[in-house]
């Protein structure tokens, strides 16, 4: 198994003084393979990825890519890997080809190569006439853009993409999509994606990763993890109610089967329950309150009503807006349960 | 070895190309670039005092000479040397007064900085084989000002005391001749040498210091501050992620900052030489040569601050912190004898006091290698030991 495997990480570790960040963690992935890492904020995604590109030093545990040890053969490592990380690596007042040329120079590229590759890249993504311009000038879904290019620079194997379309616009968002795709079934590259898209990850990954407090709590294909929660007697119902009030809700919420009421708007409510006669308790307890049924929806569950299932959160409720990291360092710990620490 | 050695090198002048050229382009940065030293010169060379900044003082003048006799030849004498040695140098700008309070009104008004009183019995006392006294009134609340007049006047009024002394050891004995009257009257000569010709002022002494100072303030401000900035903007990581030693982001990031520094220099060489008349007396080879190892000396100290310092707000605070008292206490703007023993002793621990008195010795005295071993000596065991401290700390911080 683990000759094919082209990322082995074994009881990966990273704590910042009392505060474990990544506890614990296995996994591998195969070439070629598009894995998703899928979790809260401060979940501690960033901080996988940051260690496995070499960025950050294990606090105990190890990894390999390629074959090479992240901290023992951190450069044979760089070599092999992109990132992209949520930070636009780029400086504004260089043009978008100095920019390109700079990292790419930095991986000892020979001039004609690097020319050639850096022409390549820029036509790839439609910036081959602002190749002059300063990165500066250029708007979010270009910048993004230049970003990965930036990362395919050396051709690496492995490519890390941490948030890739975290503030793009719909347009851009589904262009780079349709790139990282692309990149996939053209050159075999291994990707590994951290996102807060469920619908992304659904989309784009092969195996899904979600992580939480540091450690990995559920690891398959998106059908597979679907099918575990349908198979866990779980009920998901979309009721529209023609007069939906606070008192209706929480009469729903009490039921012992209920996990999760969410009021979708001002007629929906969506609910997450369990276990035999949860559909038949749930229309009982509406019945009673005399609320008027307009439709009901039993639905397939989705990677988010997995991810909730798991979790027991919305994905969309922590992971929007990210704290920025010098933020979480100042106040590290003193911010109890609304910070946990650094990173994701 | 060789090679490792070779991509070290040839990584760091890419990150100092890359640096350099977002440097060039900064419009505001690059003014600012310029217009430091020129502030800083002008400040320096133009508000502190130098020997011959006594210049147009507005001076009252209370002639309240009564005579002796129906004469008043000891104000009439004294006034007429004032006046001529005055349209020489164009020290003062007399304007007449009616007596003290007059003047003392006057200067508490502003009207004028300061004033000389002859009194009523001025002639009377010449005349009659007493000192003849003079009043110079001052303004007490400008000390630097006052003491400064005093000086100056109380200078003239010896030299006018000395010349009248001689003219009456002639009149007394006219086998005597000037110079032998001159003797008599003022038996010793002060003649000052400096060691290099020329006279120097107090913008020669500043000079040097503030080029030293200037260009290690630069590099060691300049690479934290760089550098985690880079960190904040997570640029940093673009060149953490390329198989180079982690050294040439050092090295590179320096040489940028060195480039950036020398040119504040030159410049300020530059406006010394045009604005001032500092000239270099020793070989200006040795000047940057100085300058460098100056720079070399401050690098450690900026890397150990940059691993430390989180973000750039932090980087600026130890910065700043530093800055200071280094500046004020290396000898740059006053000479470290005039400092109270245990501040001396701190100041013997600042690399920049002794490159700054390296420089000194060569832009001002002349000095060769030969003077400025002790200097040498130093600056480069602090660079050697704190590049040892720095190296180690740098690639720790950058893998936490």
């Amino acid at each position: 198994m683990d000759n094919e495997s082209i990322i082995v990480v074994r009881n990966l570790t990273k704590a910042f003084g009392d505060f474990v960040a990544v506890d614990n963690i296995a996994f591998d992935m195969k070439k070629g393979e598009i894995f998703g890492l899928l979790g809260p904020n401060g979940a501690g995604k960033s901080t996988v990825i940051r260690m496995l590109s070499t960025l950050t030093r294990p606090t105990k545990g190890t990894a390999t890519i390629g074959g090479f040890d992240i901290v023992k053969q951190d450069n044979e490592v760089r070599k092999l890997i992109g990132i992209v990380s949520e930070k636009m690596i780029m400086y504004n007042r260089l043009t978008a080809r100095e920019n390109l040329w700079f990292f790419g120079s930095l991986f000892g590229m020979q001039k004609e190569e690097l020319n050639g590759r850096i022409d390549e890249l820029l036509e790839l993504v439609q910036l081959a006439k602002w190749e002059k311009a300063q990165v500066g000038t250029f708007s979010t879904g270009m910048k993004q853009k230049m970003n990965i290019i930036r990362a395919l620079l050396n051709m690496p194997q492995v490519l890390f993409l941490d948030e890739p379309t975290l503030g793009l616009d719909p347009q851009s968002t589904v262009e780079i999509r349709e790139f990282i795709r692309k990149l996939n079934r053209e050159h075999d590259t291994t990707i590994l994606i951290t996102t807060h898209m469920m619908g992304e990850a659904d989309l784009l990954c092969d195996r899904i990763g979600i992580i939480d407090h540091g450690k990995i709590v559920a690891l398959d294909t998106s059908a597979n993890l679907k099918n575990a929660i349908a198979g866990a007697n779980t009920t998901i119902l979309t009721l529209e109610i023609a007069n939906l009030t606070p008192d209706l809700l929480t009469t729903v919420r009490a039921l012992k089967c209920v996990e999760t009421v969410s009021q979708e708007n001002s007629s929906h409510m969506k609910i997450h329950a369990h276990g035999d006669g949860a559909f038949d308790s749930i229309i009982d307890a509406i019945r009673a309150k005399k609320a008027n049924v307009v439709s009901i929806q039993n639905i397939q569950p989705t990677l988010e009503d997995v991810f909730l299932h798991i979790t027991g959160r919305e994905v969309r409720d922590t992971a929007d807006q990210k704290i920025p990291l010098a933020e979480h360092r100042r106040f590290g710990g003193g911010f109890g349960g609304a910070s946990r620490g650094r990173g994701q | 070895m060789k090679m490792r050695g070779k991509a070290l090198m040839s990584n760091s002048l890419r990150i100092a190309w890359k640096d350099l050229v977002e440097l060039f382009r900064n419009r505001l940065g690059l003014v600012m670039l310029v217009l430091m030293p020129i502030f800083m010169m002008g400040m320096v060379g133009f508000i502190f005092p130098s020997n011959n900044s006594l210049n147009h003082v507005s001076v009252g003048l209370a002639n309240q000479d009564a005579g002796f006799g129906g004469s008043t030849v000891g104000s009439q004498v004294f006034l007429a040397i004032l006046n001529r040695i005055n349209d020489q140098t164009g020290m003062l700008e007399i304007s007449n007064a009616t007596n003290l309070d007059a003047l003392k009104e006057s200067v508490q008004k502003g009207e004028i900085q300061g004033g000389i009183v002859i009194p009523s019995n001025f002639t009377q006392c010449i005349l009659s084989g007493q000192q003849g006294t003079l009043i110079i009134v001052t303004d007490n609340s400008n000390p630097q000002m006052s003491a400064a007049m005093q000086g100056a006047l109380t200078a003239v009024f010896q030299q006018m005391s000395t010349m009248l002394a001689q003219q009456n050891v002639i009149a007394f004995n006219p086998a005597i001749n000037a110079t032998s009257a001159l003797a008599i009257v003022q038996p010793y000569n002060v003649k000052v040498e400096g060691v290099v010709t020329g006279h120097s002022s107090y913008f020669d002494f500043i000079a040097p210091g503030i080029m030293a100072m200037t260009v290690m303030m630069s590099v060691m401000t300049g690479l934290p501050a760089a550098i985690s900035q880079e960190k904040e903007v997570g640029t940093l990581d673009g060149m953490m992620v390329a198989p180079i030693n982690r050294l040439s982001i050092i090295v590179g990031k320096t040489l940028a900052q060195t480039a950036r520094g020398l040119l504040q220099g030159v410049l300020i060489l530059i406006l010394a030489s045009v604005l001032f008349g500092v000239s270099i007396q020793g070989s200006i080879l040795l000047v940057f040569g100085l300058l460098l190892l100056g720079v070399f000396s401050f690098v450690g100290l900026g890397v150990v601050l940059t691993s430390f310092a989180k973000d750039q707000e932090t980087a600026m605070m130890i910065m700043m912190t530093l800055m200071f008292p280094m500046m004020f206490l290396s000898g740059v703007f006053f000479p470290v004898q005039q400092m109270p023993w245990y501040m001396q002793d701190i100041s013997k621990i600042l690399p920049l006091t002794y490159a700054a008195d390296a420089l000194r010795k060569v832009m001002v005295l002349g000095a060769g290698i030969p003077q400025i071993t002790t200097e040498l000596t130093v600056l480069i065991v602090f660079g050697v030991v704190m590049t040892g401290i720095a190296v180690p700390v740098f690639k720790r911080a950058m893998t936490r």
